[in-house]
């Protein structure tokens, strides 16, 4: 299945993430920041990325800002997970070169709808 | 997937929580005294992330309590509101009501209660508005028709943010039979074109009824990188549809299922680093033990050397794992201090003082079962310290010291103990007021000839209390006595040093760890024991002229200008072949939280390392006795409860 790199400050939230989604037969690589899923995704090439906004060392949104710079994550999809509350940082994600995004709070049934619907 | 699964989240998204809210106060508190901005984007980010996990783990409540506070930091760090006092304030309260939902959620208890309505209610009156029922908003309905039509044209930049068109007109296919008719007007010379942009456009007709929310749904995440129109197809008959119930986004029984299996367990956050060092000897233990093993075929003297090397390295692993095993349950005390500043804060604010905290040895590690029994003494000697030790500025300016007083927290390593000391520089203890209270309770007759140590001792006498008013501070029933009983219970003691006009230091000292203590070995008789060294103030031999048989056959000696019970520990125990004249024998001076007695055994044996079995477990309760541990060559020896032990002298003195 597809390698996916899950990114969160919140180790319940990453947990939960990478439960759901090796439960379903995908391989998750964790990181607890923006500035670690950067070394993870020099280190490694992956099918998928999902991201947390509001991060210490370095938010979502920059994460995404500096991945988009790389020839490999052209065109890979980054999912930002974000809070209902922060429709503009929807949109900040966005123009930074998010793919899309999962609205916090989701369920497992959810995120891996959201997951199928990005890797087809 | 099943709720099993997820509860282990649940569980660790409490914890990080509670850490969030410890550094939610702490910075808050970091605010009041004039720090940075950057400490509101601390704050922020803490509250974020508890309403985003709350939702998702199953605790909306908490995720519209949080959601409040959130909304006041977003107004304080997008700059349209400064934060002051109330605010601050305001926000404390918060996050005691979440800790207390938290603490509910554990329980298994409903979360809200009226504490934290009433500041959510406060909060949402500060942005100017009601609190909200907490409801999800309904859902607008889109308009619904028969058939539609898209116009779908992509920027050329499209594909580089991760979004396939023809993900999306599959996904648009999922609603129905779709008939797709490609657009290549915007198509470039084979020579200028880039094959990472997008040139196609779509047009595509959906042969099927459907929500115009549910179409738009396929496109929400490309709305401002695409050129998007849905229409009715207009032939065909467009009739508006009642308005359909509005989906709730989590089903709230289901949610609270996973909290049934939420029992409280207690678990232990390890360092990877701790991990990987133990996992590290295991490994040279098993390369030890096959080197060993080598000697089990056959045994050649010329390999002597190397046997006792093998076991040298043997015994070094063994003490090693040993301290890393311990070093698992070791976390650092800085969890205990960080309930401080907000304490001291509080506290000094109510008593009109003015006191400055400083914390010392935060990083010294602690064994997490004696971490969280220690919380509840340091708090008491905290409060006694603020509400009797530091004295008002008016007085301490009388006293010719700084208006503000000091108070300090200290945690070090001394041998094989941890040392936690509250120091203050306040008025000290008042010996008068302490004598005419212990004469007052009847606990002594008069004050003279006692030494300054043995004054201090009285306030740790049951229900004893020198405050002429009970404040709502210090006054809770809880005596100096329950701290040292506290205390006791861990293994540990409590001793007060104090000098009139200068301050008092508590110094509470415990073992690193409950599972292994030193000890001295005492014979008695055919019998060893195992006194705790903490508790040995020191051993000696007596001349029988020493001793005072009193009438009612109590024994007591003289040491250091007091008088102490003896206990002979083979009366105490009914140990045959024991010494019995003073003078062959020894003391061993221990003190408990019931003061100093004198224990009379044979003689020292040595001093070791005493693992620590419970006897409670394995046989039952022995008064006097707080464990059993295995000696080297295989047998049992009792461990002497010292604190029930002094107890014990204690009536003897009194009979």
């Amino acid at each position: 299945m597809a390698k996916i790199l899950a990114v969160d400050d919140s180790a319940s939230m990453r947990g939960m993430v990478a439960y759901t989604l090796r439960g379903a037969g995908h391989e998750v690589t964790e990181a607890e920041n923006g500035q670690l899923a950067l070394d993870a995704a020099s280190a490694n090439g992956f099918d998928l990325v999902l991201a947390d906004v509001n991060m210490p060392v370095m938010d979502g949104i920059s994460m995404v800002r500096e991945l988009r710079t790389r020839p490999s994550y052209k065109g890979v999809p980054i999912l930002m997970l974000t809070t209902e509350s922060h429709t503009d940082k929807k949109m900040e994600g966005k123009a930074a070169g998010a793919t899309g995004w999962l609205v916090k709070p989701f369920d497992p049934e959810q995120l891996l709808a959201t997951v199928k619907r990005v890797l087809g | 997937m099943s709720t099993g699964g997820l509860a282990q989240f649940q569980q660790v998204f409490i914890e990080e929580s509670l850490e969030g809210l410890d550094t939610m106060e702490s910075s808050l508190l970091a605010l009041d005294e004039g720090g940075d901005g950057e400490l509101v984007h601390t704050i922020f980010r803490a509250a974020h992330s508890i309403k985003g996990g709350a939702a998702t783990f199953g605790f909306p409540e908490m995720a519209s309590f949080t959601h409040e506070a959130e909304s006041l930091l977003d107004e304080v760090r997008g700059g349209k509101r400064a934060i002051d006092k109330p605010i601050i304030e305001l926000l404390l309260r918060s996050v005691d009501c979440l800790r207390g939902m938290f603490d509910r959620a554990r329980a298994g208890q409903p979360l809200n209660d009226s504490a934290s309505d009433g500041v959510r209610g406060e909060l949402a009156a500060m942005m100017g508005r009601a609190a909200p029922a907490g409801t999800t908003p309904a859902r607008r309905a889109g308009d619904q028709a028969e058939a539609w039509i898209i116009r779908f044209h992509p920027h050329a930049g499209m594909l580089a943010g991760g979004n396939d068109p023809l993900r999306l007109i599959r996904e648009l296919a999922g609603l129905g039979e779709l008939a797709v008719e490609a657009d290549l007007a915007r198509l470039p010379a084979l020579a200028r074109l880039d094959p990472s942009e997008c040139h196609l456009g779509w047009s595509i007709e959906l042969k099927a009824p459907a929500r115009r929310e549910d179409i738009a749904a396929v496109f929400d995440w490309v709305v401002d990188e695409c050129d998007l129109s849905i229409e009715p197809k207009p032939s065909a008959a467009v009739t508006p549809a009642a308005a359909p119930a509005p989906a709730s986004l989590a089903d709230a029984a289901a949610a609270r299922g996973t909290r049934e299996a939420n029992a409280e367990s207690s678990s232990v956050r390890v360092a990877i680093d701790k991990i990987d060092g133990l996992i590290n000897l295991v490994g040279e233990l098993v390369i030890t033990q096959a080197m060993l093993d080598t000697f089990r075929e056959e045994f050649d003297p010329s390999r002597l050397a190397l046997l006792q090397q093998g076991l040298t390295q043997l015994a070094r692993h063994a003490r090693e794992l040993q301290e890393s095993v311990m070093g698992i349950r070791m976390l650092p005390i800085a969890s205990v201090f960080n309930r401080f500043p907000r304490l001291v804060r509080d506290l000094s604010q109510k008593l009109g003082k003015q006191v400055r905290l400083e914390l010392h040895g935060e990083q010294t590690e602690l064994d997490k079962t004696v971490l969280e029994k220690i919380g509840d003494p340091m708090v008491h000697l905290v409060r006694n310290a603020i509400d009797h030790g530091l004295e008002t500025p008016d007085r301490r300016r009388a006293a010719g010291k700084g208006e503000t007083g000091t108070l300090k927290l200290d945690a070090y390593h001394r041998g094989g103990y941890i040392v936690v000391e509250v120091s203050d520089d306040g008025a000290g203890l008042n010996r008068e007021a302490i004598v005419r209270k212990a004469v007052e309770r009847g606990l002594i007759s008069g004050g003279e000839g006692m030494s300054d140590e043995a004054v201090a001792e009285l306030i740790f006498q049951p229900g004893f209390s020198t405050a002429a008013v009970t404040t709502d501070l210090s006054g809770r029933g809880v005596g100096m006595d329950v701290v040292r009983r506290n205390v006791s219970d861990l293994g540990g003691t409590v001793t007060i040093r104090s000098k009139a006009g200068q301050g008092s230091v508590f110094t509470i000292t415990l073992p690193l760890t409950l599972a292994i203590i030193d000890g001295l070995t005492a014979a008695v008789g055919e019998e060893c024991y195992i006194v705790p060294l903490v508790s040995i103030v020191e051993s000696v031999q007596l001349k029988p002229e020493a001793l005072k048989t009193m009438p009612g056959g109590g024994e007591l000696f003289r040491f250091r200008g007091e008088y102490l019970p003896v206990l002979r520990l083979h009366e105490l125990f009914g140990c045959t072949g024991a010494k019995r004249a003073i003078e062959d024998g020894l003391l061993i001076v221990v003190e408990g939280d019931g003061g100093r007695v004198g224990l009379f055994v044979d003689g020292l044996v040595g001093q070791q390392q005493a693992v620590v079995k419970s006897l409670e477990a394995n046989y039952r309760r022995v008064q006097g006795v707080s464990g059993a541990t295995i000696l080297a060559d295989g047998s049992v020896a009792l461990i002497v409860d010292v604190a029930g032990v002094t107890r014990l002298g204690r009536r003897s003195k009194a009979a």
